[in-house]
């Protein structure tokens, strides 16, 4: 993960079994290839998966990541999102201080990212945020550390932009 | 509703007898195996058939290695069974073989009942789990209705494509629930569509390339053998009369005897092989994957420019290691005849006279004899065993061999010139696989001369199975070339530990041949160069008995040409070099 190389983000499909995330996370492992992110859901067809992975890598790894997936038997289809135009989106969750003045400042700081606050205790807010990893990132970075009691991120989803479609 | 066909049945039967059904269906011969508490029902069921017949080993690790080497000699798809727990580990080995050399398989192993997964279980582990990495898939049965497509769909994966081995975990109470048998005719899997054609555009591309060039060179691998491709490859060379290497996996898919083949290359491989592999100008790889022990260093081999052509079935195997510039993905069978079409229709024109001038280099390289070793009056040479094993057989036999040192000499000097014929553990290097492997092709080949050539230090990893060889009466020759050390290792400590030789000297060995003799099989040991022929031939006289031989041979002899790790193909050390006739 400490790589400068490219980043890429995977997406693929896969059938909707058992075993198969792990055969995939397992391929990652065995083969010492960079894992920033991993997301995976069921889609509209619940025999299949959808996964989205965040790696890097030089363009023969990328390479070589690709036909591995491809070679596993349950992987349907993959597709490089960076071949191509791609939105891609993250969702966070933070829980932060917001007690006295911090409680407007936070409110603010929220509205600026575009984020919602979704849960009021005493003495904190729990913010949602979406969007892509950086600006998550930006949004962490403009608050006090001190301020943060706990973040949970899900790791970036992508698609294809216009008629990009990876469909089986 | 009149008659019931053959693939199924009207009547609810459990899941044991689908399973076995389902192996009929398949045409299975043997099945190498073991039993145990969570495959009793299979064992029960097993008990009341006798379409295939069932091997029992006395270890799991030996009903993979066996049903491994039925396979590679020949192209069917081998079939192990195993229990749970212990059975499915001691088993991880011999699937971990089969994958690194892509041999089709279908392995059964039981699984504790379905209400007991996960809670730890006598006999429980994680099979699926701890398999994953080494098969080319495996399946957890959790339904009997599931069974019959489960196992159509493991026999396909595993032949079909680039092959492997393919496990398939079936619980206890599974195999005794009812239903009723239906095999489906035919399977298609959404994510699994493995190319055979070749691009014809790419091919052509390729032809056009290999015509012109100046220094051609073919490189075949194992995917030749595999893919039953030797008939096209000898068509190929034969046709466009271009020099032609082969990996280790690859002997035997073109023929040794004849004088455009270089030997094999790689780190023991000839000087002319490797040379003439790095000065090509294009070169043809056909079935093989670059792999470390291939091509050594990939920078070094880079240094030197050359067109590379690379046809493989596995995507993934091209441009892996070193970069492509004309990938052919297809069966290589497939392929090659296109090749052979192309070439009968169109007659490219060759670059003769390059070609010639090509082949005097090729013969200048061969003048260094790099193969030639010193013969001794006082101790075994080795090498000198091979060669005489290869004439008292006429170089017909089925060869296996374990891993290290005796497994180069085997190579190097048992001249192949059919594919299948040599059976060996290239990729993973499995100490202990040279005995199963010659009892899984002597069930094969009832008929053939099996030579098991191995070293002291392999034999002793499934030492145990000279016990089933005398139980179904399996005429093996094993040709045990005993030199008191890890060969292979105590030769490494030797050039890069300065002697140091760490642990690589095995002390206390057994009588070999009173054991031999314990389990009723003939022990020979042989101890003077001058008794080697006639020894070899009054065991492989001895037709119908298992004959344990062993020559007891140089301590320190190595094996050359030998390139260090991390040096690059034309940077061997000859036994010229270092004087090794002196030592």
């Amino acid at each position: 993960m400490t790589t400068s190389a490219p980043r890429h983000i995977i997406s693929l499909l896969m059938e909707n079994e058992a075993g198969a995330l792990s055969r995939v996370a397992g391929l990652f492992s065995a083969r010492g290839y960079n894992i920033e992110s991993l997301t995976v859901a069921v889609t509209e067809d619940p025999t299949l998966s959808r996964m989205t992975i965040v790696t890097s890598g030089s363009e023969a790894i990328i390479e070589q990541i690709i036909k591995q997936l491809n070679k596993l038997i349950d992987v349907v289809k993959v597709l490089d999102l960076n071949d191509g135009k791609f939105i891609e989106r993250e969702l966070m969750l933070v829980k932060v201080k917001a007690t006295g003045a911090f409680r407007e400042e936070m409110k603010r700081m929220c509205d600026i990212f575009r984020g919602r606050i979704i849960d009021v205790a005493d003495g904190s807010f729990t913010i949602e945020l979406t969007g892509s990893g950086t600006k998550l990132d930006a949004f962490i970075e403009s608050l006090d550390k001190a301020a943060i009691l706990e973040t949970v991120r899900t790791g970036a989803s992508g698609i294809g932009r216009g008629d990009r479609i990876l469909k089986v | 509703m009149a008659d019931t066909p053959k693939n199924s049945s009207s009547k609810q039967i459990t899941g044991a007898e689908i399973l076995i059904r389902c192996l009929h269906e398949e045409n299975v011969e043997f099945v190498f195996g073991y039993p145990g508490g969570a495959v009793l029902h299979i064992y029960d069921a097993i008990y009341h058939q006798d379409k295939f017949k069932h091997i029992l080993v006395r270890h799991e690790q030996a009903a993979l290695h066996a049903a491994d080497a039925y396979s590679r000699s020949t192209g069917k798809v081998g079939v192990a069974l195993v229990t749970s727990g212990p059975g499915a580990t001691n088993a991880v080995t011999g699937i971990a073989t089969a994958y690194m050399d892509s041999i089709p398989m279908v392995i059964i192993s039981g699984q504790v009942p379905t209400y007991a997964i996960g809670e730890d279980a006598f006999q429980e582990c994680d099979t699926v789990g701890i398999t994953r990495p080494c098969v080319k898939h495996n399946f957890l049965v959790k339904d009997v209705k599931d069974i019959a497509a489960t196992m159509k769909k493991a026999f396909y994966v595993a032949a079909s494509g680039r092959p492997g081995p393919v496990l398939v975990d079936i619980p206890k109470d599974i195999t005794a629930d009812l239903c009723k048998f239906e095999y489906p005719e035919s399977v298609s899997l959404r994510s699994y569509n493995p190319v055979t054609k070749g691009h014809l555009g790419q091919i052509k591309k390729a032809l056009k390339l290999l015509a012109e060039a100046k220094r051609p060179m073919v490189y075949s691998g194992g995917g030749v053998v595999l893919g039953d491709a030797s008939a096209h490859l000898i068509k190929l060379i034969q046709s466009m009369g271009i020099p032609i290497t082969s990996t280790l996996m690859g002997l035997g898919g073109f023929p040794a005897s004849d004088e455009k083949f270089l030997g094999m290359l790689g780190m023991h491989g000839t000087y002319e092989a490797n040379m003439a592999m790095q000065e090509c100008d294009v070169l043809l790889a056909v079935g093989a994957r670059f792999d470390d022990r291939v091509i050594g260093n990939t920078k070094h081999f880079l240094s030197t420019p050359r067109t590379i052509i690379h046809i493989d079935i596995d995507p993934s195997s091209i441009s892996k290691r070193v970069k492509i510039d004309v990938p052919i993905v297809g069966d290589v069978k497939s392929v090659l005849a296109d090749m052979n079409e192309l070439i009968a229709t169109e007659k490219p024109a060759q670059n003769t006279n390059a070609l010639a001038a090509w082949f005097k280099q090729i013969n200048a390289w061969r003048g260094k004899k790099c193969l030639d070793f010193k013969q001794s009056d006082e101790f075994i040479k080795p090498q000198y065993v091979i060669q005489k094993l290869h004439e008292v057989t006429k170089g017909e036999a089925f060869v296996t061999s374990d891993v290290g040192q005796h497994q180069m000499w085997a190579a190097q000097y048992y001249k192949f010139n059919d594919p299948r014929r040599w059976i060996n553990s290239g990729g993973l290097g499995t100490m202990g696989v040279g005995l199963p492997y010659a009892m899984g092709v002597q069930f094969a080949h009832p008929n053939a001369q099996v030579a098991c050539v191995t070293g002291e230090g392999s034999i002793q990893m499934n030492i145990q199975e000279l016990s089933t060889c005398a139980q179904y009466h399996l005429p093996i020759k094993v040709i045990m070339l005993n030199n008191r050390y890890l060969g292979m290792v105590r030769q490494w400590q030797e050039f890069f530990y300065e002697n140091r030789y760490s642990e690589s000297y095995m002390d206390s060995l057994p009588d070999f041949v009173k054991l031999a003799e314990a389990y009723g099989h003939v022990g020979m040991q042989i101890t003077k160069p001058s008794d080697v022929e006639g020894a070899l031939k009054e065991a492989f006289d001895m037709k119908s008995r298992f004959v344990f031989l062993d020559f007891i041979t140089d301590q320190k002899e190595n094996v050359f040409p030998m390139i260090q790790n991390g040096k690059g193909l034309s940077e061997m050390i000859l036994a010229s070099d270092i004087g090794a006739e002196d030592l």
